[in-house]
């Protein structure tokens, strides 16, 4: 293995591999900063570029391609309240808040830190714990995967405090919407009025780019003002070091929001769009001042930006171990190796240690490089958006929405779902319907039907099948958290009463 | 009044140059798309990705794949009978998703007969597999544990598909009752038989080639053994008479003219004749097969009058 290491360093630091990087560096920030653009599409995209390089080069690349793509999804999070991947959502939450106070740059530095640090704790993570963390995926079965998607569904209890029924109206209309096409198990049509198109159901990017997007540029189109409200940012002294040194104090949510990235990574079938909204919740949840979330604290983007990264390295683990993919762009990487002639599996480790190291490094590598990439990348988008007259922005927008909802399929329906869901989301939100619990819905709504009903099958043999959902430990362990989760509220009120009390 | 004339005059020019161009020029002289109905990175798009480059070769045009997933496939195959039928954008099929679709939906978008496939490229079998540290490890052991414990899990990927209509068909033979739970894909079903949550896996030979230190494949649902597993028996040498799998090919929309399907069916050939695409395809457990056009229909009327007995016998066939 050691000899395998230094070999890495050596092919590591050549001007060839550094630019590489660098380049996929770009490209990612750029694709992940697009709505619609998802690191699985950008990824995939390259995969003919790597049949002329070696495997190992062909890695370096879309490892660096897609860490950036997940990080450069916070930009529009931030800049425009649209997450630019999945991975992105619970960042809309404070990063907007901050933008509007003219605290952009701030917020988008915060972004920048807390990806790199989750980033590292992730490849750490698949560099040195590998094997026994793998073993967690094969715990999870679909009892537990029915179990995981109730207690996502509880974040809505923290997510929307000050409205809760609304929140949990809205995470029932994104459970309604994700029912939409062929069912997951069984594959009856459902609620497609007969258009043959809705078999594909409404895919959550689209969604996403029709709940956050469309009502922003709405509400931008119907301000009537001239410019942007973004617009007056605030010179800040120091901001670079003041920044970096107001994150790196934060070290147990940014340790915490890592684990949580890394551990969901793992799991196939949930990847950053889970990990990040998790993330958020427990960020809540441990904070002594739970009621800054939202409002443009930089704990939500830190506790978002830091897990999502770590999601990267999380989703590889499975991969390079049991040779199953633990999220969806790991999928491509999958299909790379496979077409390379390796063979995923712990087989990689004795028979191609090489290649596999070289490419951990590398992705500890791209991290860090994402620092000053990144930097140079977000200021200057930054700038763009914000000078940007708002006639020539609102459109620019709902342009971008268009490519982006029709490119994540190829599909024109999509752009009319997008527009319909766009509509129906502005109505909403001014009804006070937060976009948040809506898409959880969306996202969790296949996991938990696919676990309820793989789980039920399970249970056949069982004299009571229902049984199955309530005889594993580790469902157990899941539902308590979901108890918890779902009270939280009013245990944090009586929390709050009595250190009161012992104050006095 | 002007620009209106400018607009007539500027249509003129270029109804003008693109008509020669379509009219005489040889198929292929642009970029051809290659239509994937299913996620990047599964096994549509591997076998696709495969092809890639010896079809890039062999038709002297860049081979763009694109993906157009959603509906099992359905929403892809429905998109391609109202695609442009000028043989530029071809579209990966399988077998039996096209033909068991419209049986079993109301509206699946498509007909099979609108499926107009040039090519079928290769098949991949069903296997019957447990985990490798598995106590069961003949069909015999298989089937002694499922009559002790009736109605054990069996994973696959998708339903109606051919490991769902697969385990049906077997537990028929065997005289056995199975509990068959879909998963999403067949890699999705292979943790879920590692954590052992089923008991088994009706899945397709790719898997056993891919995680050989996992999975133990029991028999393949084929005439023949298939090369990548060349100790596994198939289903008819244990004495069941149980063939079923998956087969992959590519299409192009209905009214494409003959000429034009017949290059690309050439094409298809040509590169399934190449020493690095079996050599890889193989590795990866797929079983090379070459349907050409009318062989390739012949096998869809075949396979039509099957699923129409098997989906009948299950009353799965729509109203």
């Amino acid at each position: 293995m050691l000899e395998a290491l230094s070999v890495a360093f050596h092919e590591l630091f050549s001007i060839k591999i550094i630019l590489m990087i660098i380049a996929g560096l770009f490209g990612g920030l750029m694709t992940g900063a697009l709505p619609g653009l998802t690191a699985t599409m950008a990824v995939a995209l390259l995969v003919p570029f790597t049949f002329a390089m070696s495997p190992t080069d062909g890695l370096i690349l879309l490892g660096a391609i897609y860490m950036a793509c997940i990080y450069g999804g916070s930009f529009s999070a931030i800049l425009v309240n649209t997450p630019g991947t999945p991975s992105s959502i619970g960042t809309t939450f404070d990063g907007y808040p901050m933008a509007l106070r003219g605290e952009g740059e701030r917020a988008i530095l915060v972004a920048t830190y807390a990806s790199v640090y989750g980033g590292i704790i992730g490849v750490i993570f698949l560099f040195f714990l590998s094997p026994p963390l793998a073993s967690v995926a094969l715990q999870f079965g679909p009892p537990e995967y029915f179990w995981m998607a109730v207690f996502g569904i509880t974040i809505i209890s923290s997510l929307a405090s000050k409205n809760i029924v609304k929140g949990f109206i809205g995470g029932g209309i994104g459970l309604l919407i994700s029912t939409i096409g062929i069912a997951p198990i069984g594959g009856e049509v459902r609620f497609t009025a007969d258009f043959p198109q809705l078999q594909g159901g409404v895919e959550l990017i689209v969604a996403l780019i029709g709940f956050f997007c469309i009502p922003e540029a709405m509400t931008m189109i119907g301000q009537r003002t001239k410019q942007f409200h973004l617009a007056e940012a605030k010179r800040q002294p120091r901001i670079f070091l003041g920044t970096l040194q107001e994150v790196m104090k934060r070290q147990g949510n940014l340790l915490r929001s890592s684990i949580i990235g890394t551990i969901v990574g793992i799991l196939p079938g949930a990847g950053g769009s889970v990990a990040n909204l998790v993330a958020y919740n427990e960020a809540i949840r441990a904070s002594k001042t739970p009621e800054k979330f939202g409002t443009g604290y930089i704990d939500g983007i830190i506790a978002t930006e830091s897990s999502n990264n770590a999601v990267v390295g999380g989703g590889i683990i499975p991969l390079v171990t049991l040779g199953i993919p633990g999220a969806p762009p790991d999928a491509v990487l999958y299909g790379v190796l496979l077409l390379h002639g390796l063979r995923p599996g712990p087989e990689l480790f004795t028979t191609h240690s090489q290649i596999i190291y070289t490419f951990i490094l590398s992705l500890f590598m791209a991290t860090i490089l994402m620092l000053p990439v990144g930097v140079i990348c977000g200021r200057a988008l930054h700038r763009t958006v914000v000078r940007l007259p708002i006639r020539y922005l609102a459109p620019l927008i709902i342009f971008l929405t268009v490519i982006g909802s029709y490119s994540i399929r190829n599909n024109i329906t999509d752009v009319f779902i997008m527009l319909v869901l766009g509509v129906l989301g502005y109505i909403l939100k001014r009804l006070g319907f937060h976009p948040g619990p809506i898409t959880l819905g969306l996202i969790l709504g296949p996991i938990g039907e696919m676990g309820f009903v793989q789980a039920l099958l399970m249970g056949t043999t069982l004299p009571n099948k229902w049984m199955i959902f309530f005889d594993r430990p580790l469902s157990w362990v899941l539902i308590i958290m979901s108890a918890v989760s779902l009270c939280w509220p009013l245990i944090a009120k009586r929390l709050a009463k009595g250190w009161k009390i012992k104050e006095m | 009044m002007k620009s209106s004339k400018l607009w007539i005059l500027f249509l003129i020019i270029v109804i003008g140059l693109s008509l020669p161009a379509t009219g005489l020029a040889k198929f292929p002289d642009k970029p051809i798309t290659y239509v994937i109905c299913f996620n990047p990175g599964g096994e549509s798009d591997i076998t696709a990705r495969i092809q890639q480059q010896p079809l890039e070769k062999i038709l002297g045009v860049p081979v763009v794949i694109v993906y157009k997933k959603g509906g099992g496939g359905a929403v892809g195959w429905s998109e391609l009978t109202r695609t442009k039928p000028d043989g530029y954008t071809i579209y990966g099929t399988n077998l039996p998703h096209t033909i068991v679709q419209p049986m079993t939906r109301k509206n699946a978008g498509y007909e099979t007969e609108q499926i107009n496939n040039v090519y079928f490229f290769e098949f991949t079998p069903n296997i019957l597999a447990v985990k490798k540290d598995s106590e069961i490890k003949t069909v015999k052991d298989f089937i002694e544990f499922a009559k002790k414990n009736p109605g054990i899990s069996v994973g696959g990927s998708g339903q109606p598909s051919a490991n769902s209509l697969g385990t049906a068909a077997f537990a028929k033979v065997a005289n056995l009752k199975l509990t068959y739970i879909s998963f999403t894909g067949s890699g999705a079903a292979v943790p879920a038989l590692l954590g052992g949550h089923v008991k088994a896996l009706m899945t397709y030979t790719t898997m056993a080639a891919s995680y050989p230190d996992k999975i133990r494949a029991l028999a393949v649902a084929a005439d023949k053994r298939a090369k990548a597993l060349p100790g596994v028996p198939t289903f008819k040498e244990l004495g069941f008479d149980y063939v079923e799998g998956a087969y992959r090919g590519a299409a192009v929309p209905p009214g494409t003219p003959p000429e034009v399907r017949k290059v690309l069916e050439q094409a298809m050939e040509k590169a399934n004749y190449d020493p690095t695409v079996i050599k890889k395809m193989e590795d990866l457990g797929f079983i090379m097969e070459y349907y050409g056009e009318a062989k390739s229909k012949e096998l869809v009327k075949k396979l039509t009058v099957y699923y129409k007995n098997l989906l009948k016998d299950l009353g799965l066939l729509k109203k």
